[in-house]
């Protein structure tokens, strides 16, 4: 029965096993770069720059089109740019950084849907937008995994300068040069990491893996290594559980595994012992001092 | 130690200093005192290179901005950020370590005997979020022990700060200054600078006056100060910049 349930989908077909490995990848990688997105209170940003990429990735599916090169290299481009550009403006002008990059992503994503209907609209786009974690190739796979290598990688490079960045960037720019460095390295892991999610679970999706397992481990641990492990797992455990669901009862894959993430987030917020609602309205026993 | 030659200082066009010419001199511990709007906080931005002068100059002589330590008005950490305190006192030895080496067992002394110094043993493992005020206050005195600079900038440390506290982290002040560490603090509290600062720079838009404390803090000069921040006393006139 378990085994039927949980064993037997992945064991049967190739497109689960590679949705699985996708999935996985995905979560190891995304995870850590949403944990600092929100510890730093950029959650949001986060989703913007999914919107920013949207347009990239649709240059270049209409240039050459489902091809994983194009889309990659569209995507990764147009968020770059806008993380750079917005970056520049609130390090240069008195623009906040969340009002800058909300300009630029409604920019991008104006001009991505005027360049997409000039062509005229495809049915294909909507591939872009949903993902297709059943239908991951070879090459895919290789993109999603090399991407998760190298974020981790340069998560656990930057890992000391990116903690001052986000707890006291006004002592890190004045102990250090690396502080413009880190911020964008960091913004360039956001951009790069959905990009590999928008291949499995569409743009719109991607950011959905990214935060809500943070989110949801913020309630579990207040150190920053054990919200790595433990949002990490989230999303593992989303991604099986979403795939098994999509698998059982055939709903859409990626907006199933958001929604499991979406039910441990949940679930967190009411029962979570660092601050859930459960316990901060139980009469608990303290120190005297 | 430290000139201001003819320093002007301001943000968007409105100086918030104009002209100033003083010397800071090796060793010495100077209260920056002034009325609201003076320009002492500004003054500390100039020094540590955050604000770039819009006419004149600031020069170091013998340090340079590496030996620098700053202690701001409003420090932007974020309180809720999940550090503990000592990662928050060792992030002090980031110019010794740096962005990836190892606390080795002497720094990890350092750290421990800096949290002593300031009266913070026992509570290393805390986040900083569950830290009173003036726990906080005395952690990041910690970090700027473990900085080891030559010249130490703090910006109205004791405000919203209790006098215990606040004679705790004098007696680091006094330590600093003991070592031959030149310090600048802009302060309030008259009887805090009288008692505990030998030099007094006072600003209050442009120089009032320089010099030992009790020569400087006196009736007449703290009433050319204050009228010297009056607002709408005059219209604001050009300044023509030299471009330095």
């Amino acid at each position: 029965m378990i085994w039927e349930a949980i064993i037997e989908p992945f064991l049967q077909f190739g497109f689960m096993r590679r949705a699985l490995l996708g999935c996985i990848a995905i979560a190891v990688g995304a995870t850590p770069v949403g944990v600092f997105l929100m510890l730093r209170r950029m959650s949001l940003t986060g989703d913007a720059m999914a919107h920013a990429i949207l347009p990239g990735a649709a240059v270049g599916f209409l240039i050459s089109g489902l091809s994983l090169g194009a889309m990659t290299i569209g995507g990764l481009v147009a968020g770059i740019v806008v993380a750079i550009a917005s970056g520049m403006v609130s390090r240069l002008t008195t623009l906040k950084e969340d009002a800058s990059l909300a300009a630029f992503y409604l920019i991008s994503l104006a001009l991505g849907v005027l360049i997409v209907s000039t062509r005229g609209s495809n049915v294909d786009l909507v591939h872009v937008l949903f993902g297709t974690v059943l239908a991951l190739d070879n090459a895919a796979l290789i993109l999603l995994c090399s991407i998760a290598s190298l974020s981790v990688f340069i998560v656990s490079i930057i890992f000391r300068p990116l903690v001052l960045e986000c707890a006291d960037p006004q002592f890190l720019r004045s102990v250090s040069k690396l502080s413009a460095v880190t911020h964008f390295t960091f913004l360039a892991l956001v951009v790069m990491n959905l990009v590999a999610g928008f291949h499995a679970l569409g743009t719109l999706m991607a950011v959905g893996i990214m935060i809500l397992p943070a989110a949801a481990g913020r309630f579990w641990t207040s150190s920053i290594g054990g919200l790595m492990v433990i949002s990490a797992a989230t999303a593992v455990l989303s991604s099986v559980s979403g795939l098994l669901l999509s698998y059982h009862y055939s709903l859409p894959s990626g907006p199933s595994i958001i929604l499991v993430a979406g039910i441990l987030y949940g679930l967190s917020v009411i029962f979570g012992p660092a601050g859930g609602l459960v316990v901060q309205n139980l009469p608990r026993r303290h120190y005297k001092q | 130690m430290l000139h201001f030659e003819n320093l002007t200082l301001g943000y968007d066009r409105h100086p918030a200093v104009h002209h100033l010419g003083a010397q800071i001199k090796d060793g010495s511990l100077t209260a920056v005192v002034g009325p609201n709007g003076a320009g002492k906080s500004t003054l500390l931005k100039a020094i540590t290179g955050v604000l770039s002068p819009m006419e004149g100059r600031v020069t170091f002589e013998k340090i340079s901005r590496n030996d620098v330590a700053y202690l701001p008005q409003q420090s932007e950490i974020d309180r809720t950020f999940p550090i503990s305190v000592v990662d928050l006192v060792a992030m002090g030895l980031w110019r010794e370590v740096g962005a990836f080496g190892r606390l080795n067992r002497k720094h990890k002394a350092r750290v421990k005997d800096a949290i002593e110094a300031v009266g913070l043993t026992g509570l290393e493992n805390r986040a900083i979020g569950s830290l009173s005020g003036g726990q906080f206050q005395r952690a990041l005195f910690a970090r700027l022990l473990l900085q080891d600079a030559k010249l130490v900038l703090l910006d109205e440390p004791f405000s919203a700060i209790d006098s215990r506290t606040t004679a705790d982290l004098l007696r680091v002040i006094h330590d600093w200054h003991g070592e031959g560490r030149t310090v600048m603090a802009v302060l309030h509290d008259h009887d805090t600078v009288r008692e505990n600062f030998p030099e007094t720079l006072m600003i209050a838009r442009e120089l009032v006056a320089h010099g030992p404390t009790l020569q400087v803090m006196t009736r007449a000069n703290h009433a050319a100060a204050r009228a010297l921040c009056e607002i709408g006393t005059e219209p604001p006139q050009i300044c023509e910049v030299r471009s330095a």
